[in-house]
Parts: C-alpha cells; structure tokens; sequence
C-alpha cells in the first residue's frame, strides 16, 4: 500500500512540536504532526507559563542568545496564536521577578546576576536587582512577607496561558492547512522518510522528532544519539483569588482566572507524575512566605509532569549527517522558545539547514569532551 | 422550597439577619431551611449559586462563615451566634489576613 | 501516629469494617468528613428516631462500631492517601497524618451528574442533596417541588418526603421505556432477593396513593432570573411550563474514585451499571498490596452489600496481617459471602431497569459547573483533536475547578465519545492527582515545617 506523503513530518505534539508543526504549516508546507492520546507524558501540561530568559544560559551563551533571539519573536507570535485560538492567550509582557528571602539568598542572587552578566553580557536580556523599596514601588499593594528583602527583575520577561498557547498552535496549525493525527505514538521511523505508527505508515521528505522523553528511541533510527531523562516537576494552583500579583515570578505567579500557580520541584529520573506531600509542602512553605495571605487559599489542583532533560539541561537541536532531512528538537523551555520554533527554527528546517543561533546546541557536544 | 415545623433552637446569622437552625443540622441545611437558595456569585462569570449536592463534592455552596471566605457550608455544622455571608466572586484572601 | 488499618468513609461498609476489625484485634482509625457517623444512607441515624427494621438495624450497627474501641474522627476530609500507607487529612483547620500498615477506602457513591439547561440555578439541587436535607434538618418539600430523572434513590426520597409530610408537585420520568422491557430478562434472577422488588413496588404504590403526578417526559429545562422559577419539558409531544420554587435532579449513583484513581489503583469499566470502579479481588482488595476498597466505592450494590463488603474486607485485612488464620478466615467469610451473593442476584435487573439516562446536552448547556464549560465547548475541543478528558481540560478548562470533575467528569466522557463515535469507556477520564480534596497553602506549609523542625539541615 502507497504511504500519505507529506512534506513535513512532525512527531511530537507538545509545545515543542506544536511549534514547529505550525511554523512549517503556516510556511505553506504539507505538515503532519503525529501525536500520541490523551494521556502522553506530556511536559506541555507541567510548565509554568513563563516565557522567561532571566538566569538562562550560565555556562551555554547559545542559549541564552537563543532565549533572546525567541523572546523579539513573542508579540507577533502571540498575536497570530490569539486569532487562532480565537481569544487572547493571555501574552503580557511587564517584567519577571525571582524573589529572595533572607539575607543569604538576597546575596546569592546579587553574586549570580553578577556572574551571569559578566559571562554573557549582551546576548542575554538586561536583569536588574530591586531592593525591597524599589520592588514596592513596582508591586504596590502585593501582600509581600517579611522576609522578602527584594528580586531580581528582567524587564523583558513575562508569561502566557500556556493552554491556551497550546490549544491556539493546534487551531493555528488547523488553519493552515496542517494534518493533526492524535492518538498513538510513532513506533519506528525509517530513512527516506518513512514513519510506522500501527498498521499506519506516514512518508514525508522531511522528519522532526519532537517528542520529548520519547526522542531518543527514535532519533537512534536515523543515527543521532540524543541523551534525554525525565525531571519530574511538581504544581499546585489554588482557588481563584483576586488580583495581587501582577507580575509572573520564578515558581509562583497568579494568572490572568486569579488563580495562583505555585511550583516546581525538580526531581531526577522519575517515570512517574504522581504528587507527593513532602514536595507539596515545600513549595507551599515557600509561596506562604513570598506572601503570607496565601495561606488562607486552599489548594484546588496539583499535578506532577515529566520534563525532558538534557545532561546540560540545554536544549538539543540536530540535522541528521546520516540522513539530511531528519531533525531532532527536544528541550525543557516548550513556552518561552515556542515563538523561536515557530519562527526561525521552522524556516531553517524547510530550507535545509538549522540556525545559525541553535550551531552549538547540538548533541555532539555531549561526545566532543574526549577530544 | 424546603420546610419544617420546628425551626430549631440554634441562631445563627445571615447577612446580619438572625435565622434559626437545628442543632446537627449544616449551614447549608439551615440556609435552605431560611429560604435562601443562592449563597455565592461565581468568579467565572458572576452567576448566583447555591446548595446543589449537599455532601461536599460540587463546591457550590462556598460562603464566607466567621470571616472565612470559601467554605463549603454543607459540610459545617451550624453553631451558635456563627456568622454567615454570601461570597462575591474570588475570595479575598487578603482581606480575610488583614481581618 | 501508627495504627493497622485506616479506613475511610465511616458509612455502612467503613462502620461494619471497624467493628469486624476491632474483633480481631487490629488497631484502627476511622476518617470521616461528615459530623456523625452512618455516611449517605444512615445519615444522622443516631439523632432520629427508628422508623422500621432497617433503621434499627443501623442503629445496632452504628452503637456497635461506637463500643469497638476504633479511633473515629469526624469532620475529618482525607486529601491523600499514598500507596505506602500514610494517609493525610484536614481537621479543624489543620493538617494531620498517620501510618497504616492497610487501608480500607470506603467512601461510597455520588450522583451521577445530569446536566440539563438552568441546572446550575440556585434552587436546582440533587436528590440526593434534598434526602441528606431531610434526615440532618428534617426538611420536607412543599409547594412547586418537582422531581426529575430516574433511579431507585428518586423512588425511595419522593416516598420518605411524603410520609414525612412533604408535597410534591410532580415526578418527570425522563427514563427511555426500552429499559424496563430489557429488565424482564434479569426478573428471574432478581427474585433471590424479592425484598427489593417489593420495596419498588410499595414505593411506586405510596406516590399513587399520595396523588403524585408521575409524568413521561424528556427535553427539561430549568429557567429563572436569579434563581429557578419554573422548569419546562416535552411530554405527550407538547411542551409544557410549570412554576418550580425547587427542582430536584437523580440519575442514579456511580463509585468515588477519587482516591483510588489518584493512588494509580487499576480500574475497570462496569458495563452494566455504566461507570467506572477500581478492580478488585473478593476481599476488596486492589491492585495496590495495601490498599482495599469495600462497598459501593468497589461498585453500586446497597447498604446491605456494602455492610457485608466491609466485614469481608476487615477478616482478609486482619488475616494479611497475621492476627487471624486462613482457615479461620474462610468460615468467618463463607456466611457472609453466601449473603453477599444473594444480595447482588437483584442487580442486573436493577441495573438494566434504572439505566443511566443518555447524555446528549445541547451545546447551550454548561457541563463542568465550577470553571462554567459548556457541552459546545467540549465538542469544539474534540474537533481541535481532543481524544480523551485530559487534553480536553487543558484545552477548555473543564475539571479544573475546585470539584475536580466529580460534577463533569461522566458526562464531559459522554459527550467526548458521542462525538468521536466511540463507546465511553474508550474516553480516557481525568487523571486525578492528590490533594483530591482542598486544603489551605498555610496547612501543607505547616507540614513542611514540621518536619524541618523534625529533621535539622545537615548542611
């Protein structure tokens, strides 16, 4: 039987390929996105909504360059996923904060904006401290806790509903003509392209293995090793509350419903998203004392997701040298960078050739120490 | 609506208003009994809400009882002297540790 | 704190497992939210009076888990259980825990949710919800109550207002005819245990008598300002409008499986009574080695089944953990596995007779209560290539809300499958995590300090 050909063939249809499905289908090429049912390990449900560059890149200025080169692609994005989504994703852009309790952690911050700074200086966003002063006059009127001495700000940092960013890729994705085909993962993929999925078979001229934890098994069918391990990440959400924070910060921020979201543990090589107390607790002893009338809210969700990391914890981008056309995308910042994805990484890989930017972030240099 | 002959001993107050309970009874139950229906606006779109399931698994019957807003009245017993409002949208939190 | 068994739910099962357990030994602790004892179907037992056999019956039950010697904790909400045995509650305000080598979940039923438009008026209610009104606060309907759906709970609460002196204005049957022939089939069967069918009757007898118009009808709506005031509906092919104060919704009872879905425990699709139930072995045990599960949780069978469910539970506990022999266990069982048996030969007729109405809402009509979803937003979703419950929440938001889909989830799985053309049980529901009931930020953060103060930094 004669395979469907495709142009592009995506697997994976989390925020990752979502991305570059729909930047691939909006470029006008026959794009399928492969995706697996309704209970993937989907990391897309366990991030925080934070599109967000303050502290990235300590160690891999690609990233942080990366980071940026998204962030100048956000409105655009933003506004053409909104009328997909046929209403506002909820994009603003006013500034991120990482709270500091106590004077060990004020320090801390104050010693690694420094280091930060010094080692990439401007690929990066501009970050700036705030003392407790200044950080009132930013916030007035959030109930802050004693012990909040300041933040750290990076002005061109902010967050979005990250569901409804995903939902508005699908619908974009949708209108542009793309095939969405949920509900089995992709079994094999072979040189050509050919994709198995079933008693299915997909052909496409160009491959994208996006599927996070599940990458590595098939980009090794076309010869890129690709080191990825799950980090489970806790959430809570509370009732909805009226506003008091306005602007996102690192592990808690209150959403455009009122509802605040407090994260996010990271914990190491879990293939399992079940919640737990002790993890529960720690994240709420934080949030209560960020701010103190948080304690009366009651906790309405909690969920655990399964990050896909990376050793470095940087994402891995790759062109196959054994097989042109087949490329790998697999990291951990599905929001932040979804607009890169869409954008210039989607138009690198219908023209054949990875940005300029992404170069250093490929999985070789998990193999080049030896030399 | 629902009745009963005896009113029961137990007063409590609703929006100030005193209103009797039985003993054992819930808010909720003795809400119902006052004739009071709607307990709550939603914070989704502001609709009036009341009582729906009584056993504490449909979160509809959420009032602000002694200054603590979000409580699922059907799951309360009624006290003496306690103090019901109706609860407008969110819950203000803040408020509530200000108080 | 540490004892052998948890069990959670102090209704007929939870109550009878107690007892059963406490006789051999075992220490036990007892979790309840509710103020007393009894659970649904015993509510307040111990405050009113006994009308008849069964009352007596519970009451002797309840007094005989009283006297056990098991640690009962009332206005208790249990918001995790983990499968090493540790089980979290809120109490007073406050986060609590203990360690149990077994736990029982015993926590029952609830309605099956029929969303219908208007059902989220103020003075639209379950019930369910109008019964535990009666037994806690002895309320009675009167004047422009009607009752609408189906089910043996709707039969038996328009009987229990009446002889209490309520009125009723009007029963809507919104069953479909085709039920009750299918049920002849199972009549047979169901005649092991005639006293069933013989409370059906009498109960069927008592609206007549009482001059209760019972009415087939389909398409009801609830309409109203601010509240319900009057509901319409299709009957003999006309539609029809009549002033309502209270409109009161039944469509049967399904499993909580909040707990036991947020443990991971395997669960099963019961064909004939239409929903799902944690798997489970004739001792109720799960597929968790700590954790079992007795009476209408592990699937609708009544308060008698469940009383039995809870004693067969406690002698496999009290064996797994060594206070009572295999033998001994056995003989113990055989009895009440026997009466168990008996009791169930009723429920396919049951089941088939008060099938689930179908779920069909207009788009119009809001199906997840809380974050206020409605049934044209779930099917754009399933459009946009939603294939099951949870990349539907993410997409719509339904099941986020405070209920955790206990008021959406079937009908959100109905609506999903009509519109895939795929049977419901293939809809993958909503993956429940823990806390499966909310608790205050400033609780768990007390939990966290706790144990900091437990155990010093060691960097």
């Amino acid at each position: 039987m004669m395979a469907e050909r495709f142009d592009v063939a995506v697997v994976g249809g989390g925020m990752v390929g979502s991305a570059i499905a729909v930047g691939c289908a909006r470029r006008g090429a026959r794009t399928v996105l492969l995706d697996e049912g309704d209970v993937a390990l989907r990391a897309a449900r366990g991030n925080f909504g934070l599109v967000w560059s303050q502290g990235k890149g300590d160690g891999m200025p690609a990233y942080a360059a990366w980071t940026r080169e998204s962030l100048r692609h956000w409105d655009s994005f933003a506004e053409a996923m909104s009328g997909a989504a046929g209403t506002d994703i909820g994009f603003r852009r006013k500034g991120g904060l990482i709270f500091t309790l106590g004077e060990q952690e004020w320090e801390q911050r104050v010693e690694d904006v420094r280091r930060l700074h010094n080692q990439i200086g401007g690929a990066s966003t501009p970050v700036r401290m705030l003392d407790r002063r200044e950080l009132e006059e930013l916030i007035p009127g959030t109930p802050l806790g004693p012990r909040v001495l300041g933040a750290s700000l990076a002005p061109e940092d902010g967050h979005v509903n990250p569901l409804l960013l995903l939902r508005g890729m699908h619908a974009a994705f949708r209108a542009a003509g793309g095939t969405h085909r949920p509900g089995a993962p992709v079994d094999a993929v072979r040189p050509g392209f050919t994709l198995h999925r079933g008693a299915e078979s997909i052909a496409a001229e160009r491959v994208v293995i996006a599927a996070g934890l599940g990458t590595p098994k098939l980009a090794a069918m076309l010869g890129m090793p690709v080191p990825v391990h799950p980090v489970r990440g806790q959430n809570m959400v509370t009732e909805r509350l009226p506003p008091m924070l306005p602007l996102p910060a690192s592990a808690i921020r209150q959403t455009a419903e009122g509802v605040v979201q407090i994260g996010v543990s990271y914990e190491e090589n879990l293939w399992e998203t079940a919640t737990t107390v002790k993890e529960l607790a720690r994240m709420a002893a934080r949030a209560v004392q960020v701010l103190p009338p948080l304690r009366h809210a009651r906790i309405v969700r909690a969920w655990g997701a399964l990050r896909p990391m990376t050793p470095d914890r940087y994402p891995i981008y790759a062109q196959s040298q054994a097989h042109p056309g087949a490329y790998v995308a697999v990291c951990h910042s599905g929001v932040t960078l979804s607009a890169a994805h869409a954008g210039p990484l989607a138009e690198g890989i219908l023209a054949g050739r990875l940005p300029d930017l992404v170069a250093e972030l490929g999985p070789d240099r998990f193999h080049a120490d030896a030399a | 609506m629902l009745t009963r002959p005896d009113p029961g001993s137990v007063t409590i107050l609703f929006e100030g208003a005193p209103i009797r309970a039985r003993a054992g009874e819930s808010v909720a139950s003795a809400l119902l009994a006052a004739g009071i229906l709607a307990v709550r606006t939603t914070p989704v779109s502001g609709a009036p809400r009341g009582p729906f399931c009584m056993m504490g698994a449909c979160f509809d019957c959420l009032a602000v009882v002694d200054g603590v807003g979000g409580v699922q009245t059907c799951l309360v017993p009624v006290r003496e002297g306690m103090r019901i409002e109706r609860q407008h949208g969110a819950r203000d939190v803040a408020a509530e540790d200000a108080a | 704190m540490r004892v052998d068994l948890a069990i959670i739910g102090a209704g007929p099962a939870g109550i009878a497992a107690a007892t059963e357990a406490r006789a051999h030994g075992l220490s036990v602790l007892v979790l309840d939210e509710n103020p007393a004892p009894g659970g649904r179907i015993w509510q307040a037992i111990e405050a009113r009076a006994a009308k008849d056999d069964e009352d007596r019956a519970a009451q002797e039950a309840v007094r005989a888990f009283r006297a056990s010697g098991a640690e009962a904790r009332f206005g208790a909400t249990v918001w995790c259980v983990e499968p090493e045995g540790r089980v979290y509650w809120s109490e007073q305000g406050r986060a609590r825990d203990a360690e149990a080598t077994q736990v029982l979940i015993a926590t029952g039923t609830t309605e099956r949710p029929l969303p219908i438009p208007g059902w989220t008026l103020p003075g639209v209610m379950t019930v369910g919800a109008a019964q535990i009104a009666l037994k806690t606060g002895g309320l009675v309907p009167d004047r422009d109550v009607w009752i609408a759906g189906q089910g043996p709970l709707l039969l038996l609460y328009a009987t229990q207002a009446l002889a209490a002196g309520g009125r009723i204005a009007g029963v809507l049957d919104l069953a479909e005819p085709s039920g009750r022939r299918r049920a002849l089939a199972h009549l047979p069967a169901a005649l092991r245990a005639p006293s069933y069918l013989a409370r059906g009757v009498a109960w069927r007898l008592a609206l007549r008598r009482a001059g209760v118009p019972w009415i087939r009808a389909a398409e009801i709506r609830a309409e109203g300002a601010a509240r319900l005031e009057r509901i319409r509906f299709v009957a003999d092919g006309a539609v029809h409008t009549r002033p309502a104060s209270l409109l009161l919704l039944h469509d049967g009872v399904i499993p909580s499986v909040q707990i036991t879905r947020a443990l991971g425990c395997a669960h099963v699709w019961d064909e004939a009574q239409r929903c799902w139930k944690p798997t489970t072995d004739m001792w109720g045990r799960s597929s968790h080695a700590r954790i079992a599960i007795a009476g209408d949780g592990a699937g609708v069978g009544g308060a008698a089944v469940a009383a039995l469910s809870g004693r067969i539970a406690a002698l496999g506990i009290a064996a797994a953990l060594g206070r009572l022999g295999e033998a001994a266990r056995d003989s113990a069982a055989a009895p009440l596995l026997a009466a168990r048996a008996k009791h169930l030969a009723v429920r396919p007729f049951l089941d088939t007779l008060f099938a689930p109405l179908p779920i069909r809402p207009e788009d119009d009509t809001i199906l997840c209560r809380c974050e206020e979803v409605t049934a044209g937003r779930v099917r754009e979703a399933v459009a946009l290539g939603c294939l099951g419950a949870n990349q539907l929440k993410s997409f719509t938001r339904a099941g986020m809300g405070p209920c955790q889909g206990r008021m959406c989830g079937p009908s959100v799985a109905a609506v999903i499958a009509a519109e895939r053309g795929v049977p419901v049980q293939e809809v993958e529901p909503y993956r429940l995590r823990f806390p499966t009931k909310p608790l205050t930020l400033g609780e768990l953060a007390a939990l966290h300090e706790q144990e900091e103060a437990l155990e010093p930094h060691t960097s």
